[in-house]
This record gives C-alpha cells, sequence and structure tokens, in this order.
C-alpha cells in the first residue's frame, strides 16, 4: 500500500474515475494501440465522457475548477495502463495552458469550453528542427497584414499534431528584440495555409500522435494572438511550470505498473525450488524500486500542492519533480524488465513497452539536462540573494 | 421524452457463494451490484436524452441499501432516482414485482419510454419487463439490440432473434427490455459522481403507491419455491488414445455403440 497522502472526496472521485478508465479502457487496448501505432480516439471519448478534459479548467468554462494536483492523480492513473494514452491527454492540457495563463476572455471564452468538453484536443506547439533545449533558436515567423497574422514556419515533433483542433503555436514577431520578440497564437485545424507532416515512428509512446505542423502563408485573425505581443517566451515558461508535474505524474505511473507487474511475477516465477522472490538480490532490487518510487511520488504530490497555493516562482521545484520522477520511471523499468528476464524481454509482458516509454520522459517537455539548469540557476540566484 | 429505467440491486456474480446445507444463495459479504442488462438500458437511456433531449428516472424495488446502485445510475447520467421500499413488499416473486413497480409508475406517472435489462443475473426470469408492461397495458418490445429512431411519437427498434433480427415500430408510451449487444455502458462521470453524492432517492411505501396489501410481497406471490438443488453433474468422460486413425475408429465404434 501507498502512503496515506489524504485525498479529499473529490480527488478520492477523479482517482476512481481515472481508474477505472485505465483497468477498463486503457489496459486491454494497450498492446493493439502500440503494435498499431493507433491514436487513442476511443479512450479519449471516455475521457471526456467521463468529464476528465475538463478537470484543471475554470467551472466558468465547462470545467471541474481543479488544480494542478487534481491533474496529477489523474495523470498517474492513466500512466499505470499506457504512458503513450496518458501523453495523448496530457498534451492536450499543455497547449490549453497558454491560453488559460494569458489568453484574452475573448480567447478563453471560444476555445476553453470546446477542450474542456473533450469535443476538441489541443495541442502545443515549442519545438522546431533548429529549437528543442534553445528555444531561442525558433524559426517560425507571424507577421502581421491588415487585421491578419500572417504564419510561416515548420514546427517538429508536436504531440497530438493532426488530431487536435486547437493548436498554441510561438513564433518570433520582431527578431530584433530577443526574447521579447516572440509571441503565441492560437491556430485551428482548419486554418488555411496550414497542414501536418508524416506521422513519426517512435521508440516508445506509439499510440499517440507526433506530426510536423506545417505553416505556409497561414492566415489567421489578429485576434488569435494569446497574451500581449512579445510575451511568448513567458508565456511559454509559465505554461512548462505547470506542465512538468504532470509529465512527473506520467512518471510515476509507470513506476508503479512497473513494480506492481515485477513483484507479482516474482513471487510466482520458481527457480531452484522457490519464488524468485525469496531470493536477497531480487528482493533487493524490489525493495529500491519501491523506495524510488515512494520518494518520487512524495516529492511531485508535494511540488503539485506547492503550486496550487500559487507561489509566484515554481520553477525549481516544477524542475526537480520532473526530473527524480522520470528518472526513476527509467531505472524501475529497466529494473522491471530485469526482475521478469526473458519473459520480461518478450512482448508478451508489459514491462519491455514500459521501459520504451519511459525514455521520453526524460526528454520531451525540457530535457532533464536542461531541468538541471534551471535547477542550478535558480539555486544560484537564491543563494546570491543573502 | 421521459424516461424510466427499470434497475435491479443484484448480488455480485463473480461473488457468487451457495450454502450447501440450504443450497440457497449466501448473500452475506457478498457485493451488490447493478444487474448488468439494467446498466446497458440505463445507457441506452441516456443516449437517448442526449440525442432527442428529456429526462432519464431510475426505479428500483428494493431494501434500502439498493439506493446505492440508483445513485450509481445518477452518476452514470440519470436525473431522478426512486427507491421503492417497503417491509410489504419482501419475498416478492415477478408477479408481485411488477404489480408493485407498475402501482409506483402510475403514482409517478408521465413516462413515455420504459427500459429494462432483458433479465436479472440472480433471477433470470426475463418476467419483469414484459408483466410490467402487461399491467400498465402499454406495448412492449424485448431483446432490443438497437434503436433505430424516435419519430413523432414513434420508436422504432430492433430485436435480437435467433436467425437475424426484426423491425420493430410501436407508438409510446411503451416497454423495452434490451441485450448487451445494444451498446456499451459508460464509466460515470466526475460531475455525475459528485451530483449523485448529494442526492437522495425518492422513497416509495405501499401507501404512497396505495397498493393493495394482498398482491404485496410473498403474500402476493404466486410461485412457490418447492426445492432448490445443484444439478448432479453425470455425465461421462473418456479420453481417446492412439493415432489418429485408431482414435476415429474409436470414436465411431463408441457412437455405433449409441445406436
Amino acid at each position: 500500500m501507498i502512503v496515506d497522502y489524504f485525498l479529499s472526496e473529490e480527488q478520492q472521485m477523479i482517482v476512481e474515475v481515472a481508474r477505472q478508465i485505465t483497468d477498463e479502457k486503457i489496459i486491454p487496448q494497450r498492446v493493439e494501440l502500440d503494435e498499431k501505432e493507433e491514436f487513442p480516439s476511443e479512450i479519449l471519448k471516455a475521457v471526456a465522457q467521463a468529464d476528465l478534459f475538463g478537470l484543471y479548467i475554470p467551472e466558468e468554462y465547462g470545467g471541474f475548477g481543479g488544480g494542478c494536483f487534481d491533474m496529477v492523480i489523474a495523470l498517474e492513473q492513466f500512466s499505470r495502463g499506457c504512458v503513450g494514452v496518458a501523453t495523448s491527454f496530457a498534451a492536450s492540457a499543455l497547449g490549453a495552458y497558454p491560453i488559460l495563463i494569458a489568453g484574452s476572455d475573448e480567447l478563453k471564452e471560444k476555445y476553453l469550453p470546446q477542450i474542456a468538453s473533450g469535443e476538441k484536443l489541443a495541442a502545443f506547439g515549442l519545438t522546431e528542427a533548429n529549437a528543442g533545449s534553445d528555444a531561442s533558436g525558433i524559426q517560425t515567423t507571424a507577421v502581421l497584414d491588415g487585421d491578419e497574422w500572417v504564419l510561416n514556419g515548420t514546427k517538429q515533433w508536436i504531440t497530438n499534431g493532426g488530431e487536435a483542433g486547437i493548436y498554441t503555436v510561438i513564433a518570433i514577431t520582431d527578431r530584433s528584440k530577443g526574447p521579447r520578440g516572440a509571441s503565441m497564437f492560437v491556430i485551428e485545424a482548419t486554418d488555411p495555409g496550414f497542414s501536418y507532416g508524416a506521422k513519426e515512428k517512435k521508440l516508445g509512446i506509439r499510440t499517440s500522435s507526433t506530426r510536423e505542423l506545417i505553416f505556409k502563408d497561414c492566415r489567421i485573425p489578429a485576434n488569435r494572438l494569446v497574451g500581449r505581443l512579445g510575451t511568448g517566451f513567458f508565456t511559454v515558461m509559465k505554461t512548462l511550470d505547470l506542465s512538468r508535474p504532470g509529465i512527473a505524474s506520467l512518471g510515476l505511473g509507470l513506476g508503479q505498473a512497473a513494480l506492481d507487474e515485477s513483484v507479482i511475477y516474482a513471487k510466482q516465477r520458481i527457480q531452484f525450488g522457490k519464488p524468485i522472490i525469496s531470493f536477497q538480490a531480487v528482493q533487493h532490487m524490489l525493495a529500491d524500486m519501491a523506495i524510488q518510487l515512494e520518494s518520487s511520488r512524495a516529492l511531485v504530490y508535494a511540488t503539485a500542492r506547492y503550486i496550487d497555493s500559487k507561489p509566484k516562482d515554481m520553477s525549481k521545484v516544477s524542475s526537480m519533480c520532473k526530473v527524480a520522477a522520470t528518472d526513476m520511471a527509467m531505472k524501475v523499468s529497466i529494473d522491471a524488465v530485469q526482475v521478469l528476464a526473458g519473459y520480461g524481454y518478450m512482448r508478451d509482458y508489459p514491462v519491455e513497452k514500459m521501459m520504451r516509454d519511459a525514455k521520453i520522459l526524460q526528454i520531451y517537455e525540457g530535457t532533464n539536462q536542461i531541468q538541471r539548469n534551471v535547477i542550478g540557476q535558480a539555486l544560484n540566484k537564491e543563494y546570491s540573494r543573502s | 421524452m421521459k424516461i424510466l429505467v427499470c434497475i435491479k440491486q443484484v448480488p455480485d456474480a463473480k461473488d457468487v457463494r451457495l450454502d450447501p446445507k440450504t443450497n440457497t444463495m449466501s448473500r452475506e459479504g457478498v457485493q451488490s451490484i447493478m444487474n448488468p442488462f439494467d446498466a446497458h438500458a440505463l445507457e441506452e437511456a441516456v443516449q437517448l436524452k442526449e440525442k432527442f433531449g428529456g429526462s432519464v428516472t431510475v426505479i428500483s424495488m428494493g431494501p434500502p441499501q439498493a439506493e446505492e446502485t440508483l445513485l450509481q445510475a445518477v452518476a452514470c447520467g440519470a436525473d431522478e432516482a426512486v427507491l421503492v421500499s417497503d417491509r410489504a413488499f419482501a419475498g416478492a416473486d415477478t408477479w408481485a414485482t411488477t404489480y408493485t413497480l407498475s402501482m409506483a409508475i402510475k403514482t409517478l406517472g408521465g413516462f413515455d419510454l420504459i427500459i429494462c435489462g432483458k433479465q436479472a443475473i440472480d433471477g433470470d426470469t426475463a418476467q419483469v419487463g414484459p408483466g410490467l408492461a402487461q399491467r400498465l397495458d402499454i406495448p412492449y418490445v424485448t431483446y432490443v439490440r438497437k434503436v433505430n429512431n424516435v419519430i413523432d411519437g414513434k420508436i422504432i427498434v430492433e430485436r435480437m432473434m435467433d436467425d437475424g433480427y426484426d423491425e420493430v415500430e410501436f407508438q409510446m408510451p411503451g416497454l423495452l427490455t434490451v441485450v448487451k449487444e445494444i451498446n456499451e455502458p459508460r464509466i460515470a462521470s466526475l460531475k455525475g459522481k459528485m451530483k449523485a453524492k448529494k442526492m437522495k432517492a425518492t422513497v416509495l411505501t405501499a401507501s404512497d403507491i396505495k397498493a393493495d396489501l394482498k398482491c404485496l410481497g410473498l403474500q402476493g406471490s404466486t410461485t412457490q419455491v418447492v426445492r432448490v438443488f445443484s444439478p448432479e453433474f453425470k455425465a461421462e468422460r473418456s479420453m481417446l488414445t492412439g493415432t489418429v486413425d485408431e482414435q476415429v475408429g474409436k470414436l465411431i465404434e463408441k457412437l455405433e455403440g449409441l445406436l
């Protein structure tokens, strides 16, 4: 049993609903979705029907009005089933956050209810071929022409690309202004001049859709600017601060699933006349997995609750929980394959998929190296003040 | 469209134990669930509401704890919950049950469509749906696998048959019993769960529904349970061995021996 985190009644309901979707919809379909690299539309429909797309969206826009912690406990359940499905769900939130954080009332009223109901998925367009960890390398431009913005450029590896109806995309509006020269826009799937690249072939999270967003003289109304002109990078930073605990929670769910599979297997597998769980070599591996998982969970939950208290600066803790939980997920899933050994390496058992899926968690929404930069810089700043 | 769904709380089939002495079902410590076929009835009602508008009321005759199952139905999309509950109803067979439910439905009044599961997994009679329609004197279709349309007060449905299906149309009010092929019940939504948490089922007693006490419960039941027993397993099994030809030969020999 995990530590009791004293969830409220509402939070227990969130866990119950997410758990039921995971057990009844995600787990039975995950192998097929992974093998066929098929988008989990049907599962996401069930998620929408259960009101979970609106979890973090204010009630006035048709949501549940929950916070970061509510998202974390839901995502933890989904990722216990499949990180690919959970990623598709989380990416919609990532696409919605810029509107929620910086959007005008008009944009909020137009887009948030559609996202909250699950009628449309959202996606977030930041990365480009030459702008990964270094976001200043962005090439995509937006130029005001009369009362329309005209976008040109290509976004790369965009989760929910081609599946989402609403995209929040960052583009350079004035290169001479450096970090203050980028702005955020809302693009609709049907906008003229907007198309997609081919679906990428990935190591893991194969059910999720990853594509290029291609803008060729893509024209959108002027009011699709999110926040003030030139504030795009700030919106991105705030968005990522809010979303990183979500990625951390994907690590928690995956780590939990890997530990569950390992312990169950170790109790059943007989070698030398005994279940392998009776051997210290295996016991210690399982113990280490449990220790790492439970300590990550403590940090992620504490961080999410701290973020819900609306602190001024949350970058450091947000990055810390992302690193801890996703490094843990990688380690624990590798060890799960080791505990299941030959069987674990086969696709008949779920742990090889967990190991493949875990890797992306250390990479996307800021590599764990970039997270350490954020943490290091924050420490430097903190200790300079006194 | 006002829709009523009849729901029964049943013991979870995964967890059923028989008392070896009395051969009756041991209900102690067994978890109760919504009768699975009723979950399909509820889902169809909610889908019809979403498509054509209206409301969904769920009704159950049962002990006070059946409210839990009714509220579960609210979490899955029902608007109102009615529990028909009274000590006088205890021991009812399908005859007394349909009487009780029909009196409750007449008390509530005004439903366009009643939907039931094709049967309950504990009693397995499949009598309550049709019996209820008879008592209410409304048309009914059993084993419905699809609702094709609702138009001008008429409903068009497909009835599952062994060799295909019948398309049946009737003027509402009427009653349907549904098979599991009709839909996939949804998972309770967050808002539904929160609504259910705050809600209480309306309780109707024998006097509320102006029932004739003679027609209720054990007294009003025509069914008599003479004996309950587990069927004995008598079939003999044997394994044929040898090459395929030898096995076929032995099988033919055995079959000829039976003629």
